[in-house]
């Protein structure tokens, strides 16, 4: 055993409670493979209490969705003064809100797809089809809506025809108030996870998703087999290279720590399109992240231990 | 299929070797909504979970304690694939509340009802077989027959049940399309999930009807004894011995965790359920069946029900004054005589699965309509169950589900003209939610 003790924290109540619980438990699984003794929590009014009372050690949080990958829990962390793998408030907050980061991404030069933000509200006070009809006038008939701010491809629809828009906007309404409705651009859906020892950020193997012909949804992804990942992925070196420094500069640019994953779509040209940057990369059976890390050679519960000792060392401990 | 290419990762070696039957078993949006529908802190409406810390737990401890130090050698051995005689002989005793007349001789005891309604699928369906049920029907018998790759038809019930005119029509329909039903799958006393009853003088029309077409009746019976009012309902069976094959279960009248069901059935069907059941699990448990019947034969278990009638009287009563008091205009529901559940319809455009997010977001859970059908209808409406939150938590609840409702019907009233009704089919609830 080693000196470091870790608190894993997942569940949480978002729409993501279950993917958060398979990825907490295969997290402290690793880290106790790993000689690290581990305590598993949920979040609930226990939480603070425990954290105040046991020496928690190092916080991993693995929680997925709003309160856990919005910022709320790391602010929390930050009041109960106790240190935590992964990045800070604000950077959380940024990078979760679909909107903004891909406002900070443009800056940095990193390409996105075209895309319109719209609160609910919008289309009520100026009216669904005369807005409908803009926004696929602006964007074509080909797109994603998306919720604002959400995970694991819960409220996402991929709309074919300005006949379907109506309809996807009310189901992404139904986890947020805000739709990302953005042009599709298609391609290769990849995945790229971003590491960081202590030594800078590097990205991992490029993971390559193959959903067929279907959406890479909530199905999809946690239903084993239903759909193909390669690691690496099949990609030419160079295109492969280019993901690689966009993941990189995307974990830069929105300002995160220890570890980050982005999706996003190389298209026929080799240009690389983000999606999105996550903070919490999923960590279940199905996930691309512990995928990546096994191509890179990293042993998934020593890379767990190393960042809970990063960030051991970031708050003064010596572990 | 399984490719060589030696980056492919993650995948599921086995996915070529899975049977058809398992193409649906799938992870859901549904599901992961109802993992969160589990915490505390949401008002789950959704779940079918009986009650059970209503029971008297000292007197269910010493029983079992005495059933271990009096009969272990017998309780912690292999029973018969038929189940216990005494208790046998105890579920006729209970079933004659419900005006039948049985022999021991003709029940099987299962794990629940659940593995009577599968080993009746395993002894009649042949993958491409018909099942008749009512529309909407309870979700995981719908699960079982797709098990068995059966197709599942709907006939529509009222405020009194299945109509039996409908349900000729039916089974006239199958004959003539050359695709017979072979069973009449039922729950005709507060149905789940409808809550509705079939009405006493429906019960020998309906009978009468699946005669004529040569249908085997599965009257599946699960809350008889749970009547919120007057006396117990007479059960087909009691009308029928020779065309019905009864379920009956003490998951809701004693406790689900003991996992004791049964099937009650011609002796001829019972012969091939009593195979089967061999095949399936060898034997019961046999110290859940001793259990169960020291329970019935030493507690004042008529008392005991008349104490769960009473509790869900107010948490049915709760519901119904609460829905009543804040439902938005254009929703109605049904008014069950008994049972667990209320059955919600939304207005037009409503789609009960879309809005589940929203409703578990508010804190508040239930069961979307689509789930209750084969066919992907039931868009429109929702199970809500008053079983398992106490009264007051039903009230929150109903109440923070009409503003959910109200947020849907503006966003209807802004996209309806333009959004056409989702296409999405049936999901299946967690088994918490049966």
């Amino acid at each position: 055993m080693s000196d470091l003790n870790v608190t894993v924290i997942a569940g949480g109540l978002s729409p993501e409670r279950e993917v958060s619980l398979r990825s907490g438990s295969r997290v402290a699984d690793a880290l106790r493979r790993a000689g690290v003794e581990v305590e598993l929590r949920d979040v609930g009014k226990d939480l603070l209490p425990a954290l105040a009372q046991d020496s928690p050690g190092v916080v991993f949080p693995v929680l997925h969705g709003i309160a856990g990958e919005d910022g709320t829990i790391k602010e929390v962390l930050e009041l109960a003064g106790v240190p935590y793998v992964g990045a800070r408030p604000h950077a959380c907050r940024t990078a979760f809100d679909k909107t903004t980061a891909k406002a900070i991404l443009d800056q940095s030069g990193l390409k996105t797809p075209e895309s319109v933000t719209l609160p609910k509200q919008a289309f009520h006070d100026l009216g669904a089809a005369a807005l409908t009809a803009r926004v696929v006038e602006r964007l074509g008939a080909e797109l994603f809506v998306k919720p604002r701010a959400c995970g694991s491809a819960f409220g996402v629809s991929r709309v074919e025809s300005a006949g379907d828009l109506p309809q996807a906007l009310m189901a992404c309404f139904a986890y947020h108030d805000e739709a990302l409705i953005e042009r599709r651009v298609t391609g290769t859906e990849i995945a790229v996870g971003v590491a960081d020892l202590g030594d800078g950020p590097r990205a991992l193997p490029v993971v390559e998703i193959d959903a067929g012909t279907g959406l890479y949804d909530y199905t999809a992804r946690y239903t084993p087999g239903a759909v193909e990942f390669h690691c690496p992925a099949r990609l030419p070196a160079e295109v492969a290279k280019e993901a690689a420094r966009v993941a990189v500069a995307a974990h830069q640019a929105l300002g995160l720590l220890d570890l980050s994953r982005t999706d996003a779509i190389v298209t026929e040209a080799g240009e690389v399109f983000v999606l999105e940057t996550n903070v919490a990369p999923g960590m279940t059976e199905t996930s691309t992240y512990p995928m990546a890390l096994e191509e890179a050679g990293l042993d998934f519960g020593v890379f767990c231990r190393d960042l809970a000792a990063l960030a051991a060392h970031r708050h003064g401990l010596s572990v | 299929m399984q490719s060589d290419e030696p980056s492919r990762r993650g995948a599921d070696p086995w996915l070529g070797h899975y049977a058809e039957r398992a193409a649906g078993m799938v992870a859901s949006e549904v599901r992961a909504l109802f993992a969160v529908a589990s915490r505390p802190e949401i008002v789950s409406l959704a779940g079918g979970m009986p009650n059970v810390s209503a029971l008297p737990m000292d007197a269910v401890a010493g029983l079992m304690a005495d059933l271990v130090t009096e009969r272990g050698p017998v309780a912690l051995q292999y029973g018969s694939a038929q189940g216990d005689p005494s208790l046998r002989e105890t579920i006729c005793t209970v079933m004659a509340e419900e005006g039948i007349d049985a022999h021991p001789d003709d029940v099987v005891v299962t794990v629940g009802s659940q593995q009577a309604l599968d080993l009746v699928a395993r002894v009649f369906l042949d993958p491409g077989d018909t099942v008749v049920t009512e529309g909407p029907t309870y979700v995981t018998a719908l699960g079982t027959f797709a098990a068995y790759q059966a197709r599942a038809v709907h006939v529509d019930m009222d405020e009194r049940g299945v109509l039996p005119e409908a349900l000729a029509e039916t089974f006239a329909r199958l004959e003539r399309a050359g695709r017979p039903a072979k069973l009449f799958y039922t729950v005709p006393t507060f149905q789940n999930p409808a809550g509705v009853t079939l009405a006493a003088e429906r019960r020998l029309r309906v009978l009468e009807v699946c005669r004529r077409a040569k249908v085997l009746v599965l009257e599946d019976n699960p809350y008889g004894l749970l009547h919120l009012e007057g006396e117990p309902m007479r059960a087909l069976r009691a009308d029928a011995p020779a065309d019905v094959v009864y379920l009956g279960s003490f998951s809701k009248t004693l406790a689900p965790g003991l996992r004791v069901g049964w099937a009650l059935a011609p002796s001829a069907v019972r012969d091939k359920l009593v195979l089967a059941a061999e095949s399936a699990m060898l034997s019961h448990s046999a110290f859940a069946q001793l259990a169960v019947d020291r329970y019935l034969r030493t507690q004042p278990w008529q008392e005991q029900l008349k104490a769960f009638r009473e509790m869900y009287r107010e948490r049915r009563d709760a519901m119904l004054d609460s829905l009543e008091q804040h439902m938005p205009a254009g929703v109605s529901w049904t008014r069950p005589g008994g049972g667990f559940f209320v059955w919600v319809t939304l207005p037009e455009g409503l789609d009960s699965k879309a809005m589940l997010p929203r409703a578990v977001q508010s804190r508040v859970a239930y069961v979307p309509g689509t789930g209750f059908y084969a066919d992907g209808a039931g868009r429109r409406a929702m199970r809500l169950s008053y079983c398992y939150p106490p009264p007051e938590r039903i009230r929150d609840g109903v109440r923070t589900l009409a503003d959910v409702i109200g947020t849907e019907l503006e966003l209807w009233e802004t996209f309806g003209a333009t959004a056409h009704p989702h296409s999405g089919g049936p999901q299946t609830p967690g088994p918490d939610h049966s």
